[in-house]
């Protein structure tokens, strides 16, 4: 593990257009990630996880406007033109999506989706790309890789088809991963082995992986360190267990009260976090959680809180840590 | 939503390793319009192909002292005008019909598919011109076109062909860029270049072989427009000239004689019907048949 990042991040801003004007669906992240950290993202759906995702991937409508730095081994890739993005993709930073079911290609055979990206990567011959499949297909876990490979993707299940699609991710040994929800549209037992699969990858291949998730408990168990995001920025960010331990934001703290609990007494009723998650198009200009906050003062929606150093490489983004982590950051 | 998708991709694998190519013809035959639309598209195509090694009469042949002759068991359909046999005249205006309709559907299909295909790839004012490019050209209907091209090379087959074929060119930019669009925003699509495709390969490989069925179904229903077009060209003038027999060509020498012989200009005109009425109904049974495919693997 070298000290200098392979990916840094500063100040990272999306500009979407919606349907209702222009809004900014991410603005302010800032992170770095050194070879062989992985590094979680976790906030409730519609927060700009998968817009995150996409600026690193360069994979954004055309519309899209990036603004901040995105620096892969030092080289800047905002702005980058997308032929030379392309070289990169798959190649260097791959991403697994969240919808297995949707994101191989029907007209194509499994053989086919896994072994290309290798050749037009690499330009190994059609057979070696071929044998390269079938191990790949092989160690995520497919049952019969050899005599499948020419079979389609409507013919595998759920879980086959998210093993097929990690294979397809990993083909080129990417020194980045983005795993964006790689398990929510998978049923529980498979979730598991799924996220166990990735896991090991990352760590036999020495790659850094960024996992996304509105799950705190696939967070908790799978990464080094977490950001929670919460209306396109990052309110809370450090190392997974320091924020467990003491959770410093509001919002976490909720996140955290709100997750489904094994073992707990039937008809316990789930905290909720009252509120919903504001539209992009009328996010208010102070703290983003502002609305929803329980400890809200006149000064939060001022402007955006700054981010308060509450630990080593712990910060939050909150002016009222002091009444926050005193009264509910032990909770558990 | 995934429910339903497995409960379909069990049933899709009943034939394993290919696509249900099986299945599509056992549900062909028993569509009704596809197998009516197919019979009457074939009977056009079959009386071309017979033209070419046989007809009962010459077709350019003129015999003024048997004009206007009744059917007959000599002339199944009687003879026009001229002298000449009309059933000859119908089976070898097939061929120019046909002749005009798969290089006037060609050119619409070769130029609007790539240019469609262009515009969904690279987007922003690309996409924006070449779309009021075919916005502009879909302005001037095949006659105009033809009456345009017409004062400068001449009346002829190539005339009328070539503008069908650019009249044609608009509808195929416009079908083949909204169904790639839709492709475009497919996750898989997201994937692959995720996986680091460019936008060619994408094209290639995702884009096109997902929007075929599409294209092959609009093929077919501008083949229709095509031959109406064609018809009415000739009937103007300026298409397929004498003494190459038409159809639309037999629609105007008869109509002089409407009055005294109203079955010249039926003869005709129930080849053209025949002709666009078999290629739409194979259009939309094609259109019932290969969309429910697409819409099961999604
Ligand atoms: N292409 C787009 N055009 C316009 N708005 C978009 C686009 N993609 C995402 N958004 C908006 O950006 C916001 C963040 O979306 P994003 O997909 O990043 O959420 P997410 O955190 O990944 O949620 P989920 O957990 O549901 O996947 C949402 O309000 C969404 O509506
Ligand atoms: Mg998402």
């Amino acid at each position: 593990m070298s000290d200098a990042p392979l990916i840094e991040v500063k100040d990272l801003g999306v500009r979407l257009n919606t349907s209702r004007g222009p809004a900014q669906a991410v603005r302010g992240v800032s992170f770095a990630l050194r070879r062989g950290e992985t590094l979680g993202l976790v906030g409730e759906s519609g927060c700009g996880k998968s817009v995150t995702a996409l600026a690193l991937m360069g994979l954004l409508p055309e519309s899209a406007v990036v603004s901040g730095s995105i620096r892969l081994d030092g080289a800047e890739l905002v702005g980058l033109p997308d032929a030379a993005y392309c070289k990169l993709r798959g190649n260097r930073i791959s991403m697994i999506f969240q919808e297995p079911m949707t994101a191989l290609n029907p007209m194509h055979t499994i053989g086919h989706q896994v072994a290309e990206p290798l050749r037009r990567h690499t330009g190994i011959s059609a057979a070696e790309a071929q044998q390269e499949a079938i191990a790949l297909l092989d160690r995520v876990g497919l049952p019969d890789a050899a005599k499948r490979i020419d079979a389609y993707p409507h013919q595998f299940s759920g879980g086959q088809r998210q093993r097929i699609t990690i294979a397809m991710a990993l083909a080129c040994q990417p020194d980045v991963l983005i795993a964006d929800e790689p398990t929510t549209a998978l049923d529980v037992t498979i979730q598991g082995q799924i996220l166990d699969l990735i896991a090991s990858l990352v760590e036999e291949r020495g790659m850094s992986m960024i996992l996304i998730s509105h799950d705190l408990g696939v967070i908790a168990e799978n990464v080094d360190r977490m950001m929670v995001m919460y209306g396109g920025t990052v309110v809370e960010s450090g190392a997974t267990d320091a924020v467990f331990r003491r959770m410093g934001h509001p919002y976490t703290q909720g996140l955290f009260r709100a997750r489904p609990r094994l073992g707990a007494r039937k008809g316990t009723r789930l905290k909720t976090i009252a509120g919903t998650v504001p539209e992009l198009a009328d996010l208010p200009a102070g703290c983003t959680f502002a609305d929803r906050c329980a400890i809200v003062e006149a000064r939060c929606r001022a402007a955006l809180p700054a981010v308060v150093d509450v630990g080593a490489a712990h910060g939050v983004r909150c002016i009222r840590t002091d009444v926050s982590m005193a009264a509910g950051g032990s909770s558990a | 939503m995934s429910a339903p998708l497995t409960a379909s991709a069990a049933t899709a694998a009943i034939a394993p390793g290919a696509m249900p190519a099986t299945g599509f013809w056992r549900r062909a035959l028993r569509h009704r319009s596809f197998v009516l639309g197919a019979v009457l598209s074939l009977s056009v195509l079959g009386a071309a192909l017979l033209s070419l090694v046989w007809t009962p009469w010459s077709a350019t042949d003129i015999d003024i002292a048997s004009k206007l002759r009744p059917p007959s068991a000599a002339h199944w359909l009687g003879t026009d005008v001229l002298g000449r046999d009309i059933v000859s005249l119908l089976l070898v205006g097939a061929r120019s019909t046909i002749l005009v309709g798969v290089i006037a559907v060609g050119i619409g299909l070769s130029f609007g598919v790539c240019l469609g295909l262009v515009a969904a790839a690279r987007k922003g004012w690309t996409e924006e011109l070449i779309m009021r490019m075919s916005d502009f050209t879909f302005a001037f209907p095949a006659v105009l076109s033809a009456i345009m091209l017409a004062a400068v090379a001449g009346p002829g087959m190539v005339t009328s062909i070539t503008a069908i074929g650019i009249f044609q060119i608009p509808t195929f930019v416009r079908v083949t860029r909204g169904s790639a669009n839709a492709i475009w925003a497919r996750e898989f699509v997201l994937a692959a270049r995720a996986a680091g495709k460019g936008s060619f390969r994408i094209t290639i490989e995702h884009v096109l072989p997902n929007i075929l069925s599409i294209l092959i179904v609009q093929a077919t229903i501008q083949f229709a427009l095509a031959i109406l077009a064609e018809a009415a060209l000739s009937y103007l003038g300026l298409g397929t000239q004498p003494p190459q027999p038409s159809w639309g060509r037999m629609l105007n020498d008869a109509q002089t004689l409407l009055f005294q012989s109203p079955m010249l200009a039926v003869y005709p005109g129930a080849a053209i019907a025949i002709a666009v009425l078999g290629l739409n109904l194979l259009g939309d049974g094609l259109r019932d048949l290969l969309d429910p495919r697409l819409a099961r693997e999604r």
